[in-house]
Parts: C-alpha cells; structure tokens; sequence
C-alpha cells in the first residue's frame, strides 16, 4: 500500500515545554489510524503540525512523497489534507445549510479540485449530498451556534469532508458526545467516509470505538510514540497500559498509587 | 544638534501630562474593555472645575499654595461624581454588548458631555494661570523651564509608581489584575467584578480628571480641549498595549519625544508626527508595545 | 418561498426620487442628496462590517474622493460630475490597494485605530497644504456632466440624480455581492476566520477586496459630496469625527438590509438639521441622546423597526 502521509523525525518545542519529540510515522493510502494518550502527550500537536497551525521546531511531514512542512494551513487543505476540531470550529450565525455551501463554494474554488470548477447546481448536490449522510437535515436552517453539542461535531466533521479531502483528521471526533450516542456517530462518520476512499486518522479517548474501528494505533506519551500497531498489539503493550489506558482499572480501595503497584 | 537637550526636555514635559490622561484610559479598557471616548471630556471637566475652584480660592484671598491642594479636590470632586453616575447610570446596562457599540456609547457620552460642560461653565476661555507661574522658572543650562511644568513631571511619575505599587503589591491590585487578565474566571472565584468595574471607573475618571486640573493653569481652558486630547491620549494608548500600564508610560514617552523632536524640527509635521508613530509601532508590533501573550486557541 | 423584496423597494424607491426630483424644493432635494452620498459610504461600511471589521478612518477615502473632485475643477477646470466621481473612487480605491495589504492583517479595536490613523495623517497632511486652503480648504462647482454642459437650474438636480442613480447601482450590486459565495465568505470569516483558512480560503484576500470596495464607495461618497456642498475641507472629510459619524450611522442602520444605510443617513442627517436648528448650543448633546436612544432600544439598528425578518448575517 502506498504511503500518503509521513512524519519523519518531528520535534516540536515551545521554550522548555516538548510537545513532540522524535515522532516518526508512515501512514498508509486508505489506512484508518487511532491516535491515543493521555491529554497533553502530544496528539494534537501532530495534528496541528500536519495541517500547518504549527511549524515543527525540526523535522518533515510529506504528503504523497511532497514535502508539506512548515505551509499554511490553507495550502495544506487545498492539497487534500482536512481537519475537524476537538472544539467544533464553525460559522456560528450561520445556519447548517449556509455552513456547507460556504465549505463547498471554496473546495470547489480551490485549485485542487481535480474534478473542475463547480456550478452552483452541482455544488448545491454536494450540499445535500453532506447534509443526508450527517444525517442534518432536521436542523439546515438553524443557526450553527445553537445547536446540541453532538450536532455540531457532526457538522464540524461534514466540514471537513466537504473539502473532499484525502486525508482526514478528526481531532476527538465523539467527545462531548455522550455514550451511547459515541457509536452512533462513528458508524455515521465511518460510512460517510467509507465510499470515498479517504485515509482517516483520528483521535481518541474511548478505547472501545478505537478498537473497533482502527487497523492501527499510535500511542502517544509525552510527546513521543510509545507504540505503533494493529489495535491488539497496541492495546495490550506494558506501557501504552501503563501511561495511556491505565493499569488497575479494579484496584481496590485500599491501594495509594498507581505507581506503587509497580 | 544643540537642540537635543530642549527636544528632551519638552518630550519629557509633554509625555508626563499626557501619561496621567493615557494611563486612565488603559486602565479602564484593560479591566472593562471599554475604549472610553469620554475621557476627553472628563479631562475638561477637570480643567474646567480645577480651574473655577482655584480661581475662587485665590480670589478670596487664600494662601496661593493652597491652589495646589484645590486642584487636586477639583479632579477628586469630579471623579467621584463623573465616575459612578456614567458607570452606575449609563455603561452598567451596556456592558456584554459589542465593543465598537461601547465605544459609540462612549463616543455619545462624550458629545453629551462637552455642550454640558458648555452650559455648565459657558464657552467663554478660562485662564487661572497662578498656580502656574507661582513657582517661577529654572534654569537647566542655557534652557529656562517652569518649575511648575517639573513639577507635573514628578507628579505623574509619583502617580505612575503609586497605581504600579497597588496593582502589584496590594491584594485589591491582584483582584484588579485577575479581571484584567479573564473576566468570566474572576466572576466565577467569586470577585465582585461589579464594584471592581466601578472603582476602576472612578479612578479612571479622576485621573483624566486629574490631567485636566494640572494642565488648567498653563493654559487657557475652553470647548475642544477635550476632542484634542482623547486622540492623543488613544495614539499613546495602542502603542504601549491596550491595557498595559507600563505600556501607557512608554508610549507617552515616546509620543511626546516625537512630536517634540517635530515640533523643533519639522513642525509642518507635528500635527500627524503622532499617527505616523502609532502606524510605524503597529506595523512592527501588531498589538502595540507590551501586549498581553496570545493564548493558544484549537 | 418568499421572494426578495429589495431589488423591486430599490426600483421603485429611484423612480419615485427622480421623478419628484424636479418638484422639491431645494431643502429637500439637498437632503436627499445628503442622505444619498451618506448612505453610500455607509454601505461601504456595512460590506466591511459583514467582515466583523469596523473602520473608524472611512474618512480618508472620503475625504480622497472629495478632493479628488475638487482638485479636477479648481485646478485643472475639469468642472465635469462623472468626471469627479470616476476620479474619486479611483483614488480611493488605489490608496485602499496599498493601504489594504497591511490593514488586512489587523483586526478589531487595532484594525479600527490604524484605519483611524491614516485618516488622521491625511489630516494632518491637508491642514499643512497651503495650496489646498488648510483648514479652510476650497470650493468647486459642477458645470458638465459626462461632457453634457448643465444649464445652472439643473445643476442641483443633476447631481441629485446622479447620485440616485448610483446609489441604487451600488444597492443592487452589494445585494447581489452578500449572497454570492463572496458574500456568504464575509460572513463567514466573521464567525470564524480559523475554519475559512482551514478550508482552504484566503481571509486576507477576502478582506482587501472588500476594504478597496469600501473604499471606492466611500471614495464615491466624497466626490458627491464635493458637488453637493460645492466645498472641500479637511475638517468635515478626514478627521476624526467625521468618521465617528458614518460609523455611528452604520450601527443605527443596523444589518437588516442592504437599503438600512440610507434610511440610517437620512435619520442622522434630519435629526442633526433639526438639532442644529433647534438647539444650536447643545445640538451635540441632542445628536448624543439620540444615539444613546437607539443603541439602548433599537439594538437591531433602525430597520428592525420594520420587523423584518433578520437575515442571519
């Protein structure tokens, strides 16, 4: 399989604080990757680094063998590359429907678009195209910042697949979403992907939804990648249970810390 | 070159009135947000007021030195009366609207306020220069400069020192800062964010207020003065960083060593030389001189 | 689906002007001509405000395209309307281009002080110009009009025309602008500059096009006022206040609609007449209990007085 996404020795600093350290990884055409660790080791970082938001303090990130690092963030979406937010980033005064048809206007503007410039007709396809596989049509008229949390996230993510990407990445897409209604949106978000041929690398706290729907995981651990596999190797790693998963999930009462079990 | 140490001189001067009026203003807008068009006409209230009771205590015949002190009740009077009834009576239901609509309210106070102070004190000039020229000159060198112009400058150092000191070294200061700094957190530990708006309103209505009674006996006090200050006062403002007290002092300095340097050298250039200056800093600092850090938003 | 009603309004509303034109008297046709070329910067305003960019310098464009136009008659005896008001936007929309590369990258209460700035180095810079009056600046007057010689009775009401004319080509054209992609993307980076970048849009470009259309049309609103009033000087164009005004007249208009700036003109231009006249020492303090009025209750600005539906802008 061939390899879209790279990241070859990514460091990234801010004065003393390592954000990323050493990152390598290859991501395959296709693939959908988890990316797991606890808050602050660096999973977002490299989300950030990939799409542009950051320049890495040293190291490349290519996508299809070009060297991406250190572009804007517009560049980097029009070559394919698209993003949703752990905080859904929308036009909040703008109603559902309105959101989509901006996404789609500069998507079908972009001089990427290998599919020509769009009419108005085609481009309003697209849009409700988004809006049904989100499943959003009960709310195209309202305003974007009114609506309930999981909704926005859906919408956030539509955005992202609006820019009809190649490669997604969805940072925490199901959280502030609640329990139960996590897989619902991941079967919604996975068979909204799944005809296009997109490479998905998402972020993840629950591991039962990265479990189910990876083919490999990242494990992230103070700035570096702990582990690197299919989920049943990942998951079951010494230290990727030690830092990211946690150990004694049926530590009884009495135990102090974690650390005193080792 | 001769002229450098004048041009100094002046700027210095310049900036040390100005600083007691600029450092008002950044200070309502870093805990309020609010850029107070209004600070214009405080400042000729203070004038104004300062001026008449001055005028008054020294024709009754008081001691000439005591005009000092009268001042100094002119800007207090004027503060503590102009500060909570614009805070109480007309921006406590603004606040949560949009910036520039506060500015507009501010703006509208501000034209309210300068045909009010025309009814109140007539349009006619007022000149108490007494406290003025009481003092006399000092020579510094072959320059002759008004003790009282020095004066001014130790008061607006002892006036910068002393908000310095309270804002870092007393516990009202902190809370002061905390709201700067996030208002929804300050609310949410419980600091009555209400009352710190209206101290802080009041402070900065006596400081304006302040500027004005000092610089009432060195000229003569009549309508405009207002207008002509508070677009100075904004240039120095966004220049040192909205909000920042060390900036307010900075950016005085700086505005007034540049229109001294123009009006010595070019003064065909003095009346926009502050514009350029506040154009040149934002080019190279976008938020002014010492703005707060920017905090990582996704 | 209902239709959009404000192309037909625009019509119908520039076939009424010019055919009473003729009939009003001259008070009237002046305001009107007023609140026109008003209301013309303040929709310039309004295309920026859609942005989430206020301007407090449209003065300099402004006052650009008022001496633009005076220049052409007192020095170079070019006394032509159409002539003035090509010759404003032009300008404007050229300083606007150079200008708006660094503008472009400010925003809020910074982009609203160095737009104030420039405006006020114009100002600065006129004052000091001896050969364009200072302070006292010049008079100009309108004699052709497209090459047309215009006999003096119809001086007054050519202009007016004009500038009806051009109010409702502009109207029409920034109505069909707001709901273009363009439109939509003004909007949007309002909201949330982040995402449109994220997209893969440039906000800058977004917004120096938009800021060099503003300004032609406040260009625009110059050169019509030039040949209004007949009079250019620093004062009324590029100071400060000036420009607090026509900001001051965009927040009254409100977002509603794209004919809210005339209606929002035509308010501030009748209440300051009236405060002027009436109250001649405190005409200042009436203009600012009005403004506080509206801001306290009206804080959809005028138009939502109609109880229109409030477009989500």
């Amino acid at each position: 399989m061939a390899c879209i996404l790279e990241a070859r020795n990514l460091n990234k600093s801010f004065g003393a604080v390592t954000a990323a350290a050493d990152i390598n990884a290859r991501i395959e055409q296709d693939s959908i990757v988890g990316l797991i660790g606890s808050n602050g080791a660096g999973k977002t970082t490299f989300i950030n680094m990939v799409t542009g938001y950051l320049t890495p303090t040293s190291g490349q990130i290519l996508y299809q063998d070009r060297d991406i690092t250190g572009m804007p963030p517009r560049e980097i979406t029009r070559l394919g590359i698209c993003r949703s937010f752990q905080i859904p980033q929308l036009f909040n005064t703008l109603a559902v429907g309105e959101n989509l048809m901006v996404g789609v206007g500069i998507a079908a503007r972009s001089s990427r678009a290998a599919h020509g410039q769009e009419r108005g007709a085609e481009q309003s396809t697209l849009v409700e195209q988004l809006i049904e596989r989100f499943n959003l049509g009960g709310y195209r008229t309202q305003a974007a910042g009114l609506l309930p949390e999981g909704v926005r996230k859906l919408l956030d993510i539509a955005m992202a697949v609006a820019g009809r990407p190649r490669v997604l990445l969805l940072d925490e897409p199901t959280s502030g979403v609640s329990a139960d209604e996590k897989f619902r949106l991941m079967d919604m978000v996975m068979g909204a992907l799944k005809t296009a041929g997109v490479t998905v690398l998402f972020v993840e706290h629950d591991m039962d939804i990265v479990s189910r729907y990876t083919h490999r995981i990242l494990a992230f651990y103070e700035g570096r990648i702990i582990a690197d596999g299919d989920p049943q190797t990942v998951l079951r790693d010494a230290e990727v249970r030690r830092y990211v998963i946690g150990e004694q999930i049926h530590a009884p009462a009495t135990k102090e810390t974690a650390g005193a079990a080792d | 070159m001769s002229q450098l140490p004048a041009v100094i001189i002046d700027g210095i001067l310049y900036a040390s009135w100005m600083f007691i009026i600029a450092v008002g203003l950044t200070l309502i807008y870093g805990v309020m947000k609010i850029l107070n068009v209004a600070h214009g006409s405080l400042y000729a209230l203070g004038a104004y007021t300062g001026s008449t009771f001055a005028g008054y205590w020294l024709s009754q015949g008081h001691a000439p030195l005591g005009s000092y002190g009268v001042l100094l009740v002119a800007a207090i009077v004027v503060g503590l009366i102009a500060g909570p009834l614009i805070e109480r009576g007309l921006l406590r239901f603004m606040y949560g609207r949009d910036e520039v609509v506060l500015v507009l309210v501010t703006y509208a106070l501000f034209l309210i306020l300068e045909d009010f102070t025309k009814l109140l004190f007539g349009v006619d000039p007022i000149l108490v220069s007494q406290p003025y020229s009481l003092l006399g000159n000092m020579e510094m060198g072959s320059l002759i400069y008004p003790v009282y112009s020095l004066v001014l400058v130790a008061v607006s150092v002892l006036v910068g020192v002393a908000l310095a000191l309270v804002l870092n070294r007393t516990r009202q200061g902190k809370i002061l800062r905390a709201v700067i700094h996030d208002r929804e957190m300050s609310t949410a530990v419980g600091i009555n964010v209400s009352r710190v708006y209206l101290v802080t309103f009041t402070v900065g209505a006596m400081l304006a207020a302040l500027g004005g009674a000092l610089t009432a006996p060195t000229t003569s006090v009549q309508p405009g003065i207002g207008a002509e200050v508070i677009v100075l006062a904004f240039a120095i403002v966004v220049v040192g960083g909205l909000g920042s007290l060390g900036g307010a002092a900075v950016g005085a300095l700086l505005v007034g060593l540049v229109r001294s340097g123009a009006v010595h050298y070019r003064p065909e250039v003095e009346l926009f030389s502050v514009y350029v200056v506040m154009a040149v800093v934002l080019i190279v600092r976008p938020k002014g001189l010492f703005a707060a850090p920017e905090v990582r938003k996704i | 689906m209902q239709r959009d009603p404000t192309l037909p309004l625009l019509f119908a509303a520039l076939v009424v002007l010019l055919a009473l034109g003729p009939f009003l008297p001259q008070w009237a046709l002046s305001f009107v001509s007023v609140a026109l070329y008003l209301g013309i910067v303040v929709l310039g305003m309004a295309l920026m405000m859609r942005t989430g960019l206020v301007s407090f310098g449209q003065g300099l464009y402004y006052c650009l395209g008022a001496y633009a136009a005076g220049t052409l008659d007192h020095f170079y005896k070019l006394s032509d309307l159409l002539l003035m008001v090509i010759a404003g936007a032009l300008v404007a929309a050229l300083v606007a281009l150079i200008l708006g590369f660094l503008l472009s990258k400010y925003r809020d209460i910074f982009f609203a002080m160095l737009s104030l700035a420039f405006s006020m180095i114009l100002y600065g810079l006129l004052v000091k110009t001896s050969e364009l009056g200072s302070t006292d600046g010049f008079g100009l007057s309108v004699k052709t009009f497209a090459g047309i010689p215009l006999t003096h009775g119809w001086v007054r009401y050519s202009i007016y025309a004009f500038s009806a004319v051009l109010a409702a080509i502009f109207t029409a054209g920034i109505h069909r602008y707001l709901n273009s992609h363009l439109g939509r993307l003004a909007g949007a980076i309002r909201d949330n500059e982040l995402r449109v970048e994220y997209m893969g849009a440039s906000v800058r470009r977004v917004i120096h096009l938009n800021y060099v259309i503003a300004a032609a049309l406040a260009g625009v609103g110059g050169a019509l006022m030039a040949a209004t009033i007949g009079h250019v000087d620093p004062e009324t164009t590029a100071n400060w206040t000036t420009s607090g005004e026509f900001v001051f007249i965009a927040i009254l208009s409100g977002t509603g609609s794209v004919l809210a700036p005339f209606l929002g003109a035509g308010i501030f231009e009748a209440v300051r007449t009236f405060a002027l006249q009436y109250f001649p020492n405190t005409w200042q303090m009436t203009l600012g209990i009005t403004m506080l009025l509206v801001i306290m209750f009206l804080p959809g600005g005028l138009w939502s007085v109609f109880g229109l539906r409030r477009r989500s802008t």
